[in-house]
């Protein structure tokens, strides 16, 4: 079934769509994958990358990454208003993912969380080793067993109650 | 007083007031300055403010004084629409049953003002704020009439970052968009600023009729050269068996409830519609904590943007297609929503009923172009589905068949905010050139207007039905002569 029917974005589709990184790009930086594959008429996350590392012939036409210019800085995460971006990090053991999160309660480095898939089930637990915001958008690192980093797409942190 | 009051909220913060007594149905009850009457009774869990003529309870629903449900009433005045009431010290309130008797003694004597402009706009949505600030930046003295208390029209209640170009405010949150463009609004000496005020009709002197809604009553009449109208569009209702049991609310006045007022208008729900609409207000209503169950949605495919779909999915709610609404149940107030799935020719299918158990429902089933006042001017209209109903007819300056009645945003056809901005500033751009005020700009907005923004394929379907009701002036010309 396609994502026009789902709104989910099945690993066919984002093969297809050439929005997953090549393997050799993903070992030497993190780098984002913008999963966004609809001709909307937006263009923030153009002028929102530092490093010009994200394009559009159109206002409407997809946006591309050119992976080589892309740091994984996670400017754009915080910026597209589609939360459709996120980082990934596979250089460690574990893989880090960045994603985009505008939920109670804030994220704060330490905090444990439950990591859900594009469909929302619970896929395993991990650890926000970084939180940052922009105008009240986190961008949230978290680490997640290596095999989800194709998975993972949103949190549900879990405070520690002292 | 924690109630249905939002504590922690990702992006508000909600500055409450002093806090105010007053009576309700003879019991003692705390609300905030700044409130609605109903707000402050929704946030202590009251659902019920009236009763129909055959006994029916009556609850929120729009939360703008547009639908009539909420009539209570206050201080011995009945019909009041408590949903845009500000809440006070001392008042008295109760809930009103049937059809009330004409109150014995009437208060508050109605002061008149006549106003002399070059340009009224009416609605200060993104589309009427767009045209008075270019207007205005001009040099032509503007009257902007706005019947909330608030000006921003959508903008006031979105709490995401709007998409677009950043050209047009791309990438900002709604209700900046809305605060930003009210400041420059506010800060302009060539604009005056009417708001709870609503525009009622057109006289045959060539005035426009406005009138306070809350507060002082007051009646203007305003004679300008030029009319702008944007009064925005307004929801639909959907049909199914106690669609108008409290719980049952408007999209728009559950983002009222908890965007404006931090009140969280349910703990659990279901959301009929997946356009954007609805994909956003669920979303919205997640980070209002409250507990989305699904969003139902009659076709096979989801209505909205993928990545407004993709946000709510991912924090587990679940989109329903090819399913649709039956009832809902409750004694005084929704306690139970049924659906059903549908089949090709979207009849329901006995046997596939699913029950779900909350107390809100929502619908987001569309919106129709706010074209009453338009049409007691006498502005041609045309009925195109792809603009969400009855549309008038225009010219590429977005002028209406009456000449100096121009038209912008959401009532020339329902679409997005950027296209609304957009519009404002090509009727007030066409305004200026005839004028001879012009500085080329106006060409630039038309250029991008249709051969830029509007290309989007997603956009197609807007496209496609504002060119079948874009005159050339020689044909609107025609359609006047024909007309008149
Ligand atoms: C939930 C939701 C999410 C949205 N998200 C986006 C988005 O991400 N990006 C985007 O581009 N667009 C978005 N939109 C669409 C956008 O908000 C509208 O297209 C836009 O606001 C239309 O602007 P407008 O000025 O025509 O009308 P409105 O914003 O509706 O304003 C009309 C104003 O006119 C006033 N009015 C009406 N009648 C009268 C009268 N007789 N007298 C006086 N005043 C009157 C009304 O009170 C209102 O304030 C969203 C809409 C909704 C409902
Ligand atoms: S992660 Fe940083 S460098 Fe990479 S596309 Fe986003 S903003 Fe640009
Ligand atoms: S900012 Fe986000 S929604 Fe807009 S085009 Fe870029 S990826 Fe898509
Ligand atoms: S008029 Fe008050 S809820 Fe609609």
């Amino acid at each position: 079934m396609s994502f026009r029917r789902t709104g989910v974005l099945s690993v066919e589709e984002l093969a297809r769509l050439g929005i997953i990184p090549p393997e050799e790009r993903m070992k030497k930086k993190p780098v984002a994958m913008i999963e966004c594959p609809e001709e909307v008429p937006c263009n923030i996350c153009v002028s929102a990358c530092p490093f010009n590392a994200i394009r559009k012939e159109t206002l409407y036409s997809r946006p591309r990454l050119e992976e080589n210019k892309c740091i994984g800085c996670g400017v754009c995460v915080v910026k597209c208003p589609g939360l459709a971006i996120f980082v990934v990090d596979l250089r460690g053991e574990d893989a880090l993912l960045t994603l985009p999160y505008e939920m109670s309660p804030p994220p704060a480095k330490g905090d444990k969380c439950l990591l859900l898939d594009r469909e929302g089930r619970v896929v395993g637990e991990g650890e926000v080793v970084k939180a940052w915001s922009y105008d009240s958008t986190w961008a949230v690192t978290v680490r997640v067993p290596r095999d989800m980093w194709l998975h993972v797409r949103a949190i549900k942190v879990v405070k520690n109650r002292a | 007083m924690r109630g249905y009051r939002i504590e922690e909220h990702p992006i508000l913060k909600f500055r409450r007031g002093r806090v105010v007594k007053f009576r309700f149905n003879g019991v003692e009850v705390e609300g905030y300055e700044g409130e609605s009457v109903l707000a402050s009774l929704y946030a202590l869990g009251y659902r019920v403010f009236s009763y129909s003529k055959t006994g029916r309870p009556r609850g929120a629903f729009c939360m703008i004084g547009k639908c009539s449900s909420c009539l209570a009433r206050v201080n011995g005045v009945p019909n009041t629409r408590i949903c845009i009431e500000p809440v006070r010290d001392g008042l008295v309130v109760e809930t009103q049953s049937g059809l009330p008797e004409i109150p014995s003694e009437t208060h508050g004597d109605v002061s008149e003002e006549e106003i002399e402009a070059d340009a009224v706009v009416v609605g200060s949505g993104p589309a009427g704020l767009q045209a008075a600030l270019t207007l205005a930046g001009h040099g032509l003295k503007v009257v902007l009439v706005e019947e909330h208390f608030k000006l921003g029209g959508q903008l006031v209640k979105q709490t995401h970052r709007f998409f677009g170009d950043t050209a047009y405010y791309g990438g900002v949150r709604g209700f900046r968009i809305g605060e930003l463009l009210a400041e420059k609004v506010r800060a302009s000496s060539n604009i005056k600023v009417l708001t709870s005020t609503r525009v009622y009709g057109f006289f045959a002197e060539g005035y426009l009729g406005a009138a306070t809604v809350t507060g002082e009553p007051r009646h203007y009449l305003i004679k300008s050269k030029y009319t702008i109208v944007a009064t925005g569009a307004s929801e639909r209702l959907a049909l199914f068996e106690n669609n108008d049991l409290p719980g049952v609310m408007g999209a728009g006045g559950a983002q009222t409830l908890m965007n404006e007022y931090g009140i969280r208008p349910g703990d659990r729900a279901v959301v009929v519609g997946s356009g954007n609409v609805g994909l956003i207000v669920a979303y919205q209503l997640l980070q209002a904590g409250v507990d989305v169950k699904a969003i139902l949605e009659l076709r096979d495919e989801i209505g909205g943007w993928f990545v407004h779909a993709a946000k709510i999915r991912r924090h587990g709610v679940p989109i329903k297609t090819r399913r649709t609404l039956l009832r809902v149940e409750g004694h005084d107030r929704v306690e139970k929503a049924v659906s059903v799935a549908v089949d090709g020719g979207y009849n329901p299918i006995p046997g596939t009923e699913e029950a779900y158990d909350v107390d809100l429902v929502l619908l987001a089933v569309g919106l129709q172009p706010s074209y009453a006042l338009l049409g007691q001017m006498g502005a041609v209209v045309k009925h195109v589905p792809e603009l969400g109903g009855l549309v008038p007819v225009r010219t590429w300056s977005m002028e209406t068949s009456i000449p100096g009645v121009y038209v912008a945003g959401d009532l020339s056809g329902v679409e997005e905010a950027t296209a609304a901005f957009l519009e404002g500033e090509l009727a007030a751009r066409s305004i200026l050139e005839k004028e001879g005020l012009a500085d080329g700009g106006r060409a630039e907005v038309l250029h991008y207007l249709w051969n830029v923004y509007r290309m989007s394929p997603v956009l197609e379907r807007a496209r496609r039905g504002k060119l079948s009701v874009t005159l050339s002036e020689g044909e609107m010309e025609e359609l006047r002569r024909g007309a008149g």
